[in-house]
């Protein structure tokens, strides 16, 4: 049995039409290999070649740039947007969405198309949003899952949550222009970037790094930096659309480096005026609809900035959740702010104390000691949180050492 | 002995067809050696969906849907779904079925997809070659004058009609099945918009190619493995355990780094197809991955096949 490698064969094979033979068989593996090189080059090029040469663009003061987001008037817009945070918070799986969705969303009824419960999925992990506004009237975030899509429109009076998995359909109606409920969902880089600037002071170093192209759109970066120490917050940097002013990209890396805790941009944009039936939702046949109970509704609407608060640096602890606990104040100023309040409580703890879930807390967070008495401090990239054993809790988005430091001398 | 191993073969060239082979091919199907590839296409079509293994498979595809519609409809008991139809882990659309019997062709096709249509390619792909290996028709298939090449594309364009064939048969039993036992009309994508019932149909139509095209990876996956071995059963194993385990380790979030670059990781995009407005971006990596394994694995057979001694 000669195998097919006789010259002789291969020649008059290839002669009479027939089986083409190899010359030599191993070359013709030469094809998928190249095939998938070419594939892996085009993979790893092609991106690398897009994002290339920044955009020239003519120069811009800070304050100018400040301005330029403050006057932009774009109302309509639609587009893609990444959204992804990485706080660092311990891994626990499907049982932490599942424990903050059932905490958050125990108040609002229980439906699965309820906002509130949807807005704790952004804070881990990475999400596709797609954005539309028309006015001040209309517009839509939608948060697309596996082969599912949880949108959140308002349009006029009616603000609608659909949740597509469960076929939920959660109604509220709002007074006419009182509220943009925008307001809560935080999503698009503006709504971010609106929340760094307002940190703003002297704290704050603000500067115009040059220039980017984000969503196929020329930008200038603004990058916002504490100048305080003891902040965890390392830097923020926002993609300012270079025509309209509207915020594209925003990036908050921490001080210690590595990838950013929030990392929220346009993967595309478009300032046209989005398609009338965007905004235009009637619940489907045999839908669950979950009326929103009037008063429920204004309690909900502080729960509602929960993770919003949680991201922002500096005051962003003075508002928001914590302002109904007892005894609410705020340590420092700046960049460096702590909030601190009692939980009233027996506090957590520490160590070998209480039940199996105390230990089990407490096994997430570093026991210190100090003037305020012993106690346990949770970490994350961005915020620190430390909870005395007289049940005082000190929060903020600062190094574990000036945590420390601030409820020493708080004392 | 085949041709190819014939050392004289050289010094023959009108008579490379051992006189063996030629009598054992007469008797064999007439189709068999059509010169014309059309021709050779349409036998190789023929043979495949006349084989009983075909038409069970296709028969159990189509189970699929009359069993997830009958099951919807004792659930919900004709009515309007009440509470929670599809949990968190239910198959995707599974909530919408009761009220749009067309959301049962994305239902079928959403739980057929990651396993038993794959499974049914993976099959009639291994067999492709192999199986034709080891009936001991292949040399005879190799004697009509058509090539290597053009047989192995024969192979896979049939296998890529049976792709298409088992999508549809999906589809279309989904959508009498859901006819009969749901109401029809007007329906709303997940974005929360309203389409009409004509659009959902081109949608469904659009998903099932989509669907269709998803499978070509694996085919062309199937095809290779199918060159490698002279068994039928051997192929069609290896290329329903290449699927599983692809499968498994796509559920590992540890290696999520190399999930882009398998071939079931962007399968359910098809499901984008139902937002509005469309999502493409996760459908184009799909079927550019697509065409990547179908690139690469038909080229390695290709490479395998065409210098393959025929030994049977």
């Amino acid at each position: 049995m000669a195998p097919f490698d006789s010259e002789d064969s291969t020649t008059t094979a290839a002669a009479a039409g027939d089986v083409r033979e190899p010359r030599r068989r191993f070359a013709r593996y030469g094809v998928p290999v190249t095939v998938m090189g070419v594939a892996a080059a085009a993979i790893g090029l092609v991106p690398a070649l897009a994002d290339s040469g920044d955009p020239d663009l003519p120069k811009l003061t800070a304050e100018q740039l400040v301005q330029k987001i403050a006057e932009s008037d774009v109302e309509q817009l639609s587009g893609t947007v990444k959204i992804t945070t990485d706080l660092g918070l311990p891994d626990l799986g499907g049982l932490e969405s599942g424990l903050l969705s059932g905490a958050v969303g125990g108040a609002g009824g229980g439906s699965a198309a309820d906002p509130s419960a949807k807005l704790t999925e952004l804070a881990t992990g990475t999400h596709t949003l797609r954005i539309a506004a028309d006015g001040p009237e209309r517009q839509k975030v939608s948060l697309l899952e596996d082969a599912a899509e949880y949108s959140f429109i308002h349009d006029g009076q009616d603000v609608w949550g659909y949740d597509s998995r469960s076929n939920e359909v959660y109604h509220a109606t709002v007074a006419d222009g009182a509220e943009r409920p925008e307001k809560d969902v935080p999503a698009t880089p503006k709504d971010f970037a609106e929340e760094a600037l307002k940190a703003v002071d002297d704290t704050t170093s603000v500067t115009v790094d040059g220039t980017a192209r984000v969503a196929g759109r020329d930008a200038y970066r603004l990058v916002v930096k504490p100048r305080q120490s003891g902040s965890t917050v390392g830097a923020i940097s926002v993609a300012v659309d270079a025509k309209t002013g509207v915020p594209l990209k925003f990036t908050l890396t921490p001080a210690s480096g590595g990838a950013a805790v929030v990392d929220v941009g346009f993967t595309q944009v478009s300032f046209a005026k989005p398609d009338a039936s965007t905004f235009d939702f009637t619940p489907p046949k045999g839908a669950k609809v979950t009326e929103a109970d009037p008063a429920a509704e204004s309690a909900e609407k502080g729960k509602d900035g929960k993770p919003a608060e949680a991201t922002r640096p500096g005051h962003g602890t003075e508002s928001g959740p914590a302002g109904e606990l007892d005894g609410m104040r705020v340590l420092g100023e700046g960049w460096n702010a702590v909030a601190t309040f009692g939980t009233g409580g027996e506090g957590l703890p520490t160590a070998t104390g209480g039940g199996d879930l105390d230990g089990f807390l407490g096994s997430f967070g570093d026991q210190v000691k100090g003037g305020f008495g012993k106690g346990t401090v949770f970490s994350t990239r961005l915020i620190n949180a430390l909870v005395t054993d007289d049940g005082t809790v000190y929060v903020g988005a600062v190094t574990k050492d000036a945590l420390v430091k601030a409820a020493e001398s708080a004392r | 002995m085949s041709r190819a191993d014939t050392p004289d073969a050289a010094e023959r060239p009108g008579a490379q067809r051992d006189p063996a082979p030629v009598t054992a091919g007469a008797g064999a199907p007439a189709g068999r050696r059509l010169p014309p590839s059309l021709g050779l296409f349409r036998s190789e079509l023929l043979i495949t969906f006349r084989r009983g293994r075909t038409l069970v498979l296709l028969g159990v595809l189509a189970a699929v849907p009359v069993l997830v519609g009958i099951a919807v409809r004792i659930e919900t008991g004709g009515g309007p779904s009440r509470g929670p139809g599809g949990g968190p882990g239910g198959p995707a659309f599974l909530a919408q079925v009761s009220n749009n019997g067309l959301f049962l062709v994305f239902t079928a096709l959403a739980v057929t997809l990651p396993f038993f249509l794959p499974m049914a390619v993976g099959v009639v792909a291994g067999d492709a070659l192999a199986g034709e290996s080891a009936a001991g028709t292949l040399r005879y298939l190799l004697v009509a004058p058509a090539g290597r090449t053009r047989l192995l594309l024969t192979k896979y364009a049939t296998v890529t009609v049976f792709c298409l064939a088992a999508t549809l048969v999906v589809a279309v039993s989904a959508l009498a099945v859901g006819a009969l036992l749901f109401p029809l009309g007007d329906l709303v994508t997940i974005s929360g918009t309203r389409i009409g019932y004509g659009e959902g149909l081109l949608r469904a139509l659009l998903i099932a190619l989509v669907v269709a095209a998803s499978l070509t990876g694996i085919a062309a996956l199937g095809l290779f493995v199918s060159t490698l071995t002279g068994s039928g059963i051997a192929a069609m194993a290896a290329t329903v355990g290449l699927l599983i385990t692809v499968q498994i380790l796509d559920q590992i979030p540890q290696l999520h780094a190399i999930h882009p670059y398998l071939f079931t990781h962007h399968w359910m995009s098809f499901a984008d197809l139902m937002r509005e407005p469309v999502y493409w971006d996760a459908l184009v990596r799909n079927l550019g991955l697509q065409a990547l394994y179908a690139a690469v694995f038909g080229s390695a057979a290709w490479a395998r096949f065409a210098a393959k001694d025929i030994t049977a």
